[in-house]
């Protein structure tokens, strides 16, 4: 999994079969053992991912998809089924080989920031610089979301929104080739909500990245090449949106 | 059982790592206390109802012939109640499969019954018949080393003649309870011992027939020893007295309070760090403790739980975990210091032990303990009550921290991010972090303190008996004589170099002040037994004037130049103006020097000795040994490889065990400050760790940051701690300073090593304890909270 993440060519909607693949995951199921009591929270999930593709996760909570989120980024095993990133096995693989795979090729951002307190915007950035292969400038990073002048700002002194948008350059100064949010905007208001997804976006376009959201927020689905519609462990209903609409359009 | 108390019962189980670490801090003050408290009343309450029980005489004296009637004038001096003549004298004995003379102090008790006053604890056996020559009761000790029982047989040179003696019985004495032979500093059970024979046989043995040597008294309740000393002065004078003396000043007692003195001085300071230690530990862990229960607590009181329904809730929760300290360190306190009084009652041999330690000691350490802890808890659990319910279940605001002018500088652009972690949340609390860094570095300073005793102990032996001493064997005479005699001795097979010595039993006076002290005198340069300095320095005596020790020049008030009186205690016993020419340092004893030739003008006698040092080729020591069985008039024989070897073992009795236990206890403090230190460093950092384990780092890299900063804090703590162990071992020396003895104060480089070493295994074991958890770290879990 040395391999630099690839880039891809313009961003369109097209068939993803004439398209490589980022992830692809087959018959994945989930069960969480909690004392004698049994749950399920995948029961099947047949899904690929285009390289460049931004594809948008909705449904409601219990629905499983921060359990697809959490297994396609390495943080969680799955039960049974399969996983593959480029032609790499994710379900063969042990701790050791999932960290270097997060290391190396996804960039997560949270609902809830998880920014380090007592590192500033740019070093919380250079955090993931520092161990990765081909980063971008950590300053770099941070021109992109947009937060040039606030390199030098610790979190307690941003803003929600900011310290959401360090988040995002934080996950994406590797040049990860998926980035995976899980409810990036759920902490926020509209306006500054619509602020981070235009940086997601933004990202998008640029660099190409293989994105994932989750959201339980329909209007957001309307960005995504695809939107998925997850509900008791399964994909309910996929879509696929003809012309994305600019996240500055949203309005919630 | 209330829900409340159901969440104490499982909060201690989910703590109950930090429970048992702070329980051991807490113990370890606790426990040392108890054991040195316990130890000194034992010792104090044991050898109170000895001297009680065996009627242990207050005043004693030695004359050189007194006749019996001078009883009868001894007591009726004002305030004394009994009067108990004795012969006492030394002797040589040879005892079968010894190689080496053993010196035995003789001792008369009367034969028609118990004595009146140093009455015997008769371990086996009885006291010595009337009218028979031979039977003899042994000291304990001495039966013990050389394996003599009941019905054995011995010998002894009494009065220039072989005589063979019987044991009849074997017993301790309140006067012996630190049986130590002439000249030596320590006990040395096998070559010196006491014998207790009939009076009547001593007398005709010694020619004393109707007269004593040695008298001793009781005294009335209330009476001043000091003022009857001075009343039997008076009375004994004329028949050889070298001066009465109170039972302050006899020679085991005064060993034996000494050892208290030390214990007290031992028990003040160091377990009073460890308990401090301990507060100051308890109190950082329990505010931190309680400050991560803020939203419980904001949710309990949401409930309607009062604040003092909290505060209970949580007072409880620090009374269980100091009650496991306390109650480990009183168990460990106890056994500790019955195991402690147990091996002094061995050393100082009382024939039985009191061993019932009151209350005090116990309540003084819980109290301290557990008002440390409480204050600790109080203001952690006050400030989350205080906070509104709403408020208190949000979790705190994220810290402000701030880049520092140092965080601008060129070298610090260079650290990469997970340094910064660690060095932005040491410099974010500095009390807190100064705080941890203070328990690791005290711990470290306890070692220093404690193991500075073996440095110490090397290096009187080192000055005192190698540097110093340059004879083999050292021969001691029971009276003055002739220098001839030392001649004579150089003619002994094996002798290579013998060297004239002389005491002079002496009161030294300068204006109010009066010490007894021998004056000895020894050649200008010596060359087998050195005058020696503390420094390293072999002292020149001046053709006249003393030479006194700085202790005696102190007790005296005296410097070089200043005239101090000796008034002689033995032949004319003249009183002389002798100006003091010098003084130097030394670490036993306050010895008084002069020129041999000097001291002899002075006195008007002819060139005399009271001893004389030998260097003694190996091969013929046997030889020499059984030549000086046969010489009538030597009384002592001392050795001084066994005198070094007597030394490191006393040493290895007493101090050293008492040591080690400091030494253990300083280590299970290091450790449960450093665990703890880990531990709270865990807690409070595992969502960021976890959060860069999201980050793609891995498990040695975020262990990095958890053992970067105990690590940090710990290289912080190490220079502290060598410096205040250097302050700590020095206030205790300082505190140990008595008139027989001043502990040397040096720190060998090896002591500092040790004690960093003991400091940063403790972290390391405590971090690699707390590394396990990293592997157990709920990466999803923490990511879906807020922080």
């Amino acid at each position: 999994m040395n391999e630099p993440p690839g880039t891809a060519g313009p961003i369109a909607s097209g068939e993803p079969g004439q398209r490589a693949l980022t992830l692809r995951v087959k018959g994945l199921t989930k069960t969480y053992r909690s004392g004698e009591v049994e749950v399920p929270a995948l029961r099947g999930i047949d899904l690929d991912l285009a390289t460049g593709e931004l594809v948008v996760l909705l449904g409601p909570s219990g629905s499983g998809k921060s359990t697809l989120l959490n297994i396609l980024g390495g943080l969680d095993s799955a039960t049974s089924g399969a996983a593959w990133f480029e032609d790499h096995d994710l379900m063969q693989v042990g701790d050791r080989e999932l960290t270097r795979y997060r290391r190396e090729h996804v960039g997560f951002v949270f609902q809830f920031y998880n920014l380090i307190p007592s590192l500033t915007a740019l070093e919380n950035v250079a955090l993931v610089t520092e161990i990765a292969a081909h980063p971008m400038d950590p300053a770099a990073a941070l021109e992109i979301v947009g937060l040039r002048d606030r390199l030098h700002h610790f979190p307690a002194q941003l803003s929600g929104g900011e310290q959401q948008r360090v988040a995002i350059a934080r996950a994406i100064a590797k040049r990860p080739a998926i980035l995976l949010c899980d409810e990036p905007t759920g902490a926020l208001d509209s306006q500054t909500g619509i602020l981070v997804l235009e940086a997601i976006e933004h990202i998008h376009e640029e660099l190409g990245t293989t994105t994932v959201l989750i959201t339980h927020n329909a209007v957001i689905a309307d960005m995504a090449d695809r939107v998925l519609v997850l509900g008791d462990g399964l994909i309910q209903q996929e879509r696929r949106n003809p012309m994305r609409r600019p996240a500055r359009e949203l309005t919630w | 059982m209330s829900p409340l108390d159901r969440k104490l019962l499982r909060d201690l189980w989910r703590l109950r790592g930090q429970v048992l670490a702070i329980g051991m801090v807490i113990a370890s003050g606790v426990g040392l206390l108890v054991m040195s408290l316990t130890a000194i009343e034992a010792l104090q309450e044991t050898a109170d109802a000895y001297y009680e029980r065996y009627r242990f005489a207050q005043v004693f004296a030695r004359v050189k012939r007194a006749p019996e009637y001078m009883a009868d004038r001894l007591a009726a001096i004002e305030g004394v109640q009994s009067v108990e003549t004795r012969v006492v004298r030394n002797a040589v004995l040879d005892v079968a499969g010894f190689e080496e003379p053993v010196i035995g102090q003789l001792v008369s008790v009367p034969e028609d019954g118990e004595p009146l006053l140093n009455r015997l604890a008769m371990r086996q056996g009885r006291y010595p018949r009337l009218g028979a020559q031979d039977e003899a009761v042994l000291s304990e000790p001495f039966a013990e080393a050389h394996r003599l029982g009941i019905g054995d047989q011995l010998r002894a040179v009494i009065n220039g003649r072989w005589r063979e003696l019987k044991v009849v019985g074997i017993a301790l004495s309140p006067e012996y309870v630190y049986t130590i032979g002439p000249g030596a500093l320590m006990p040395d059970d096998r070559r010196f011992g006491v014998l207790w024979l009939g009076h009547e046989a001593l007398q005709s043995a010694f020619d004393l027939d109707g007269a004593f040597n040695d008298v001793s008294l009781g005294l009335l309740r209330g009476t001043d020893p000091e003022h009857v000393v001075d009343r039997v002065d008076g009375l004994l004078a004329r028949y050889g007295s070298i001066g009465a003396y109170a039972r302050a000043d006899q020679l085991s007692n005064w060993f034996l309070m000494n050892e208290i003195t030390q214990l007290k001085t031992l028990a003040r300071i160091l377990p009073t760090v460890f308990l401090a230690v301990a507060a100051f530990l308890t109190n950082m862990v329990l505010a931190r403790l309680v400050a991560v229960e803020r939203s419980e607590i904001g949710l309990l009181k949401a409930f309607g739980y009062s604040n003092a329904a909290i505060a209970w809730h949580y007072v409880k929760l620090v009374l269980v975990i100091s009650a496991v300290g306390i109650g480990l360190g009183w168990f460990a306190g106890y056994w500790l210091g019955l195991y402690n009084t147990t091996m002094y009652a061995d050393f100082y041999r009382f024939p039985f032990l009191l061993y019932r330690p009151g209350p005090a000691p116990f309540a003084a350490a819980a109290a301290a303990s557990l008002v440390a802890a409480l204050l600790g808890t109080i203001s952690a659990v006050r400030g989350a009550a205080m906070l509104p319910p709403a408020e208190a279940m949000r979790p705190p605001a994220p810290p402000l921290f701030r880049r520092s002018r140092l965080s601008r500088l060129a070298l610090s652009q260079a650290l990469d991010q997970p340094t910064r972690i660690v060095l932005r949340q040491v410099a974010r609390w500095p009390l807190r972090s100064f705080v941890t860094s203070a328990g690791i570095g005290l711990a470290v300073a306890v070692l220093i303190s404690s193991m500075q005793w073996l440095d110490a102990i090397d290096h009187i032996v080192d000055v005192y008996f190698l540097q110093a001493q340059g004879q083999d064997v050292t021969v001691g005479f029971a009276e003055v004589r002739s220098a001839d005699v030392a001649r004579g001795l150089g003619r002994l097979p094996g002798v290579m170099t013998t060297e004239p010595m002389r005491a002079v039993p002496a009161k030294l006076r300068s204006g109010p002040r009066v010490e007894r002290e021998a004056v000895q005198g020894v050649p200008a340069h010596q060359e087998l037994q050195h005058v020696y300095d503390a420094t390293g320095q072999s002292v020149d005596l001046p053709p006249e004037g003393l030479v006194i020790s700085t202790m005696l020049a102190e007790l005296l008030g005296v410097a070089p130049g200043d005239k101090v009186t000796i008034e002689v205690q033995e032949g004319r016993r003249p009183v002389l103006e002798v100006p003091v020419a010098a003084t130097f340092e030394t670490y036993i004893g306050s010895p008084a020097y002069m020129e041999i030739g000097a001291l002899n003008r002075l006195m008007r006698e002819p060139p005399s000795v009271t001893g004389v040092h030998l260097r003694v080729d190996p091969r013929r020591r046997a030889q020499l040994f059984r030549e000086l069985k046969q010489i009538p008039q030597v009384s002592s024989v001392s050795l001084r490889d066994a005198a070094v070897q007597t030394f490191h073992e006393t040493m290895a009795k007493t101090l050293l065990i008492y040591v080690s236990f400091f030494i253990v206890f300083a280590c299970a403090l290091a450790f449960g400050v450093t665990y703890n230190a880990a531990r709270i460093a865990l807690s409070e950092r595992s969502r960021e760790l976890a959060t860069l384990r999201v980050l793609g780092f891995t498990r040695a890299e975020i262990s990095y940051i958890l053992i970067g900063e105990t690590g940090l804090l710990t290289l912080l703590a190490l220079p502290l701690g060598v410096a205040c162990g250097y302050v700590l071992a020095m206030t205790i020396v300082r505190g140990f300073d008595t008139e027989l003895f001043r502990v040397p104060f040096v720190i060998e480089a090896a002591t500092y090593g040790w004690a960093i070493l003991v400091g940063v295994f403790a972290t390391a074991a405590s971090v690699l304890l707390v590394r396990r958890r990293l592997d157990q770290l709920d990466l999803i879990g923490v990511l879906k909270t807020r922080e």
